[in-house]
């Protein structure tokens, strides 16, 4: 990779993140496709070629579950990456989707999970882009389209919310480094990181 | 579309809005599971023009209450708790019965959990229209749900939540109306506790919240005496919610294999294949070889978990507790309706186990002293055999028919077969399956389980589609119907169809030691649309003035050659099964219907039994002979019959046929005379629209004509020859096939029967004083009769199978049916294996070839006849189902127009029915009272009381019956259901 950054996902789960404690071994073929799927998620995003010849590599540990594992994954991901000030061209906010009888929901617990059909979709607001469509249940096509549609509109919910944590931690963080105006901190950020430039357009 | 919002909570509520318990799975192991709970307060009340609930147009009850009550003059709703359902529903149901009724979230979750026959009844209940229900949601809603504290039981819990829920709509209802200046402020209604719970009324009259018992709530409305009737006298001491005990044993666990093999062997065990009741759910027999009836169980615990078909080792009880069998009918569907198939974790002695204590309880009383019978308990099992089964799912046994729900769900699976119990099965796609054919395996059956658990194998189709069923038909006999396999097809000749006897030659093989009866005037007399021909015949006048008559049977072994892999399969299958519409050939059809088939104008091989008889049919000689024949013409019985009857034809062909006809009436009458049955069987024929559509329109009885008799008695005269042949060249390894005699205890029954309705004798010492006795039993008003008799009288004989000649003693050789001291199968290669087989000893006993070595083999034989013994047996049994099928299809086609009725006999008499028989259509079937008649067991006879006079039915009373077919709305299977309509109509009863 000599011209771009390597992005290297590693998901670990603890046993009693789950009601049933299972011991999982390093190798389950969940775990790899679930850290394979949060990588080829972020792989367009991230902005890789400003790092040739390196590695950022994303640990994800999940203490405690109760459904929706992958979106929540993906969206501290996104959080912790733009924490570490990598630079990203967009945020990615992920949310799954589900269908009870005809009746769209958002953000299954584990329950509905088994349940219902359910699809996750990850999305980049602000681009209106989607990097990730996964379903492993059958859902019907004519129901497939009003949930990709109401899991793209809460993508941008997710976003809004992302947004105000990221801009309440610099702001925090600006403050404890008492550099600059205390109301105003986005200038001294600098223009180092894109992604907190864009906060200042709101 | 509602707006999309984040919704946060501090960490501190996490008290509340998690639910935490634990449970215990199906192994033994506990988990802990946290349930996130979402509270909010935008959950409905339901009460119309509520002022502070948001979605007030869906709402349902009036804002002013229900008025109707005399103990709450200022209108009211009520809140019923879960035993309310759990003992009440009848009353619920009720139509007169329309309070303003808050459902509660708990309580419905709490009946769920309880039983879930029961919520459907519910579920049913909140769609019904003219019910009156809101469903509230307490537990999501913030001030009414409630956290399960310390040391309190989750019933406590619950009624806590009932109770609050009920404080709180009263408080909601004071809100929702804020008074209005200068307006009267009318009657607040109130929200009333409905429960039987005496402590739940005591804790809720502390807290000032209003309640009532069921009893004295009807009790007070202006309706009451006739719900009164409908309360349910249970209801006053129902006891809380169990705690989940250890899993219960319901049956004894079984004897290990080496204790249930020493005692079968020592004789203090039986062994025998189970036989459930096709009437009787809780009841069982296996016939054991040391008894003379077969052995009785009685109840679930002591048939434990045989099923039908399973060789089981059985204990017999000391003869005081001998029984007789029962004489009620007992429907699993109907006794065990509320059964719940998701009881898997705790398997409780509920009420309907109980309910079936009962009916065992109920009906030792009523059975008679003087029938008992050898009665028992397995305690072992020898050998299971389980198979697959065609089910239906049945529907009320369902958690949520919701058909996007993938939620996995334990339900149970309903045999088509009444002999089988319900399969507990668990799937995840159980509501697109109802309504389906599925094919269900049973994995196992646990002593704590009181049913066996399967799983889904695969769907068949819907219900009642043709292909569906014809599928399960062949399913459910074990008939192996997938297509011919590549290897199989490489076994015939290469030349396919074109292939052709070829020229006559010294040098060619087919032609090698093979008589050349081209030249005989040999014709087949078939049924109608026969494509199978393997038999045809011809008779000459010999010079001496004796006959000469031939019978040639395709000669099948020339291309089916021992130990390849189409024999293997054609062993495997063993038959060629008869379906209505269908055909599934042992062989392949190029052989089957084709170079096998002795078609008319072509050569064709064949194996030729040719006899000379003098004018009295008595046997000169007979030899056998591998030929090549050319069959003249293919009759159906009726051209042969209408050739035979021509006066102006005189040709050399119909005076064959003529002189066949003349010399098998007076074979048959030899036959006749040395004492062969003359039995019947309720053969019934379905008339098809047209060939391709397949659509029964009409049933009729099978005809039988003199070419049928003709054809028939030169076949069982060739198969007696060969098989006296085969028998002399190998003693130890001929194919042969028998007839038991039945033991006389079979008749019993019937001659019981017989000399107390009719006062006729049955003579069963012999097959002759048999038949003799049968002709006498004549009813000169009533033509049918004989038939009826025959056809009862056939069903207590033993059937006909085949055996190897060296295993077992000569004397049991004969075939009592056709009073003959020796039978073989020889005439139908094409369609049974075992005449493949006799085919191979015949061309080796007159040393056309040697003998192939399994052939030599006792073993292999044997092996090989059980498979074709069970085959054959399956096969009747897939065609007679096949005709019932259709026979349910005409009569549906029939009962569109107008309702069928028609002239039954009745065969059988139960305390709580009637068996019926329609000679018209060949069915069986029940007439059901649901009214309490008086049964006279010794008589066989059954009386209605009515106003005007009490009806008498007895056995072989001709009744007529009405006939409809009706889906049953559980299991989709359709049923044949008879009323009486003469001499009394039993609709009402």
């Amino acid at each position: 990779m000599h011209d771009r950054a390597l992005i290297n996902v590693e998901v670990n789960i603890v046993p009693f993140s789950t009601g049933e404690r299972r011991k999982r071994s390093r190798g389950d073929k969940r775990i790899l496709e679930l850290g394979s799927t949060i990588k080829s998620t972020f792989e367009p995003v991230v902005q890789t070629s400003l790092y040739p010849r390196s590695e950022i590599d994303i640990f994800v540990h999940v203490l405690q579950q109760d459904g929706g594992l992958l979106q929540a994954s993906i969206n501290a991901s996104t959080l912790a990456l733009i924490s570490a000030g990598i630079p990203l061209h967009d945020f990615v906010c992920a949310v799954t989707g589900g269908v009870h009888s005809t009746a769209p929901m958002l953000d299954l617990t584990t329950l509905e999970e088994n349940d219902i059909p359910h699809v996750t979709v990850a999305v980049m607001p602000k681009t209106k882009k989607v990097t990730l469509v996964t379903m492993e249940t059958r859902l019907h096509v004519d129901r497939f389209g009003d949930i990709f549609k109401l899991a793209c509109e809460a993508g941008q919910v997710i976003h809004k919310e992302m947004k105000r944590a990221v801009s309440e931690r610099t702001q925090k963080l600006v403050t404890a480094m008492e550099m600059g105006p205390r109301v105003v901190p986005s200038a001294d950020v600098g223009d180092r990181d894109a992604m907190i430039d864009d906060l200042n357009d709101y | 579309m509602v707006e999309i919002t984040i919704r946060k909570r501090p960490r501190t509520d996490a008290v509340v809005t998690q639910r935490k318990f634990f449970k215990k799975t199906a192994r033994g192991k506990v988990i802990k599971v946290i349930r996130e709970r979402y509270l909010r307060n935008d959950v409905s009340c339901g009460i119309e023009h509520c002022g502070l609930c948001e979605s007030g147009s869906e709402a349902t009850l009036p804002a002013s209450g229900a008025f109707d009550h005399e103990l709450y003059p200022n209108g009211h709703l009520i809140v019923p708790d879960t035993n309310v359902f759990l003992s009440q529903m009848d009353l619920m149901e009720s139509n007169s019965f329309n309070p303003h009724i808050v459902l509660l979230q708990t309580v419905m979750e709490e009946v769920r959990h309880r039983s879930l026959p029961l919520f459907n009844r519910l579920k049913g209940l909140v769609k019904a229209e003219d019910k009156n229900i809101w469903v509230f949601y307490n537990e999501y809603r913030s001030e009414t749900a409630v956290i399960r504290e310390e040391e309190e039981t989750p019933n406590d819990r619950n009624d806590r939540g009932i109770r609050k829920a009920t404080a709180w709509y009263n408080e909601h209802l004071s809100l929702a109306r804020p008074p209005i200046r200068g307006k009267l402020q009318p009657p607040l209604p109130t929200a009333i506790l409905l429960t039987d719970d005496v402590a739940n009324r005591q804790k809720a009259e502390k807290d000032r919240i209003p309640c009532i018992s069921i009893r004295r709530y009807v009790e007070g409305m202006k309706k009451s005496g006739l719900l009164l009737d409908l309360l349910s006298t249970a209801g006053e001491e129902i006891e809380p919610t169990k705690a989940v005990a250890a899993r219960q044993v319901l049956y004894p666990a079984y004897l290990p294999m080496s204790t249930l093999l020493a005692g079968v062997k020592a004789g203090q065990l039986h062994q025998g294949h189970f036989n459930a009741n096709q009437y009787n759910y809780l009841e069982g027999n296996v016939p054991a070889p040391a008894f003379s009836k077969p052995v009785l169980l009685v109840g679930r615990e002591h048939m434990n978990r045989a099923v039908q078909g399973d060789i089981v080792a059985v204990e017999i009880f000391p003869e005081s507790e001998w029984k007789a069998p029962a004489d009620e009918v007992v429907d699993q569907e109907a006794t065990l309706r509320n059964d719940d198939a998701s009881d898997s974790e705790e398997e409780r002695e509920d009420d309907e186990a109980l309910a079936e204590q009962k009916l065992l309880a109920v009906e030792a009383a009523k059975r008679r002293a003087a029938e008992r019978q050898p009665t028992g308990r397995v305690v072992g099992i020898i050998k299971r055999n389980w198979r697959s089964y065609v089910c239906h799912i049945d529907s009320t046994s369902l958690t949520s028919s919701n058909t996007t729900s993938l939620s996995q769900q334990t339900v149970f699976a309903t045999p088509v077969s009444r002999l089988l119990p319900r399969i507990r099965l668990r799937t995840r796609q159980a509501p697109t399956l109802v309504g389906q054919k599925i094919l269900v395996t049973i994995d196992r059956w646990l002593a704590t389980s009181r049913y066996p658990e399967g799983h889904f194998v695969r769907a068949l189709g819907k219900v009642e589609t043709k292909e569906a069923e014809q599928e399960s038909l062949l399913l459910e006999f074990d008939v192996p119907y997938r297509p011919f396999g590549k290897a199989i097809l490489d076994c015939l000749p290469q030349q396919g169809d074109s292939w052709i006897v070829p020229p006559k030659s010294t040098t060619s093989p087919e032609w090698r030691d093979r008589e050349d009866l081209r030249e005989l005037l040999i014709c087949s007399i078939d049924p109608p649309g026969c494509q199978d021909i393997d038999d045809a015949l011809h008779a000459r006048l010999l010079p001496n003035g004796n006959i000469e008559a031939g019978v040639h049977i395709a000669d099948v072994s020339h291309f089916v050659l021992p130990d390849n892999p189409m024999d293997h399969e054609a062993a495997a299958r063993g038959t060629t099964v008869y379906l209505v519409d269908k055909r599934i050939d042992m062989l392949p059809a190029l052989l089957g219907t084709n170079l096998c088939s002795l078609r008319p104008h072509v050569e064709r091989l064949a194996f030729s039994v040719i006899w000379e008889l003098t004018p009295d049919a008595e046997i000169v000689n007979v030899r056998f002979t591998k030929s090549v024949i050319a069959s003249k013409e293919a009759f159906t019985y009726e051209a042969a019959q209408l050739r035979k009857d021509d006066p102006n034809l005189n040709d050399d062909l119909t005076k064959g046929i003529r002189l066949l006809n003349s010399l098998a009436i007076k074979i048959k009458a030899a036959r006749m005379a040395a004492g062969a049955l003359n039995l019947a069987s309720p053969e019934v024929k379905i008339q098809m629209d047209s060939p391709e559509s397949s659509d029964p329109i009409d049933v009729e009885q099978k005809e039988l004509l003199e070419t049928n008799s003709l054809v028939e008695e030169f076949m069982l005269l060739a198969n007696i020859s060969v098989a006296k042949k085969i028998q002399e060249t190998f003693p130890q390894t001929a194919v042969l096939r028998r007839h038991l005699p039945p033991p006389k205890t079979n008749f019993e029954k019937l001659q019981d029967i017989l000399m107390k309705r009719k006062g006729m004798v049955l003579d069963v010492s012999s097959s002759g004083a048999l038949a003799a006795s049968l002709d006498k039993c004549l009813d000169p008003s009533e033509p049918a009769f004989n038939t009826l008799v025959r056809i009862m009288a056939t069903r207590c004989m033993l059937s006909a199978e085949y055996f190897c000649s060296g295993s077992v003693s000569r004397d049991t050789f004969g075939h009592y049916g056709l009073a003959s001291p020796i039978y073989t199968h020889f005439t139908s290669p094409i369609r049974r294996y075992a005449d493949v087989l006799v085919h191979r000893q015949l061309s080796a006993a007159i040393s056309y070839t040697t003998l192939h070595p399994s052939l030599h083999s006792k073993s292999h034989v044997e092996r090989t006849l059980d498979v074709v013994n069970k085959r054959h047996r399956m096969a009747q049994m897939a065609g007679r189902a096949s005709v019932e099928f259709f026979v349910g299809l005409a009569l549906k086609a029939r009962g569109e127009k107008q309702t069928v009725t028609e002239d039954a006999f009745v065969i059988r008499t139960f305390r709580n029915g009637l068996g019926v028989f329609v000679s018209k259509l060949g069915i069986e079937g029940l007439v059901m009272f649901k009214r309490e008649i008086q049964f006279d067991a010794d008589k066989y006879t059954i009386t209605v009381p009515s106003d005007n006079g009490d009806t008498t039915i007895s056995v072989f009373d001709k009744v007529t019956v009405r006939i409809e077919v009706e889906k049953d709305a559980n299991t989709q299977r359709g049923k044949v259901k008879m009323t009486l309509v003469n001499p009394i109509n039993s609709s009402a009863l």
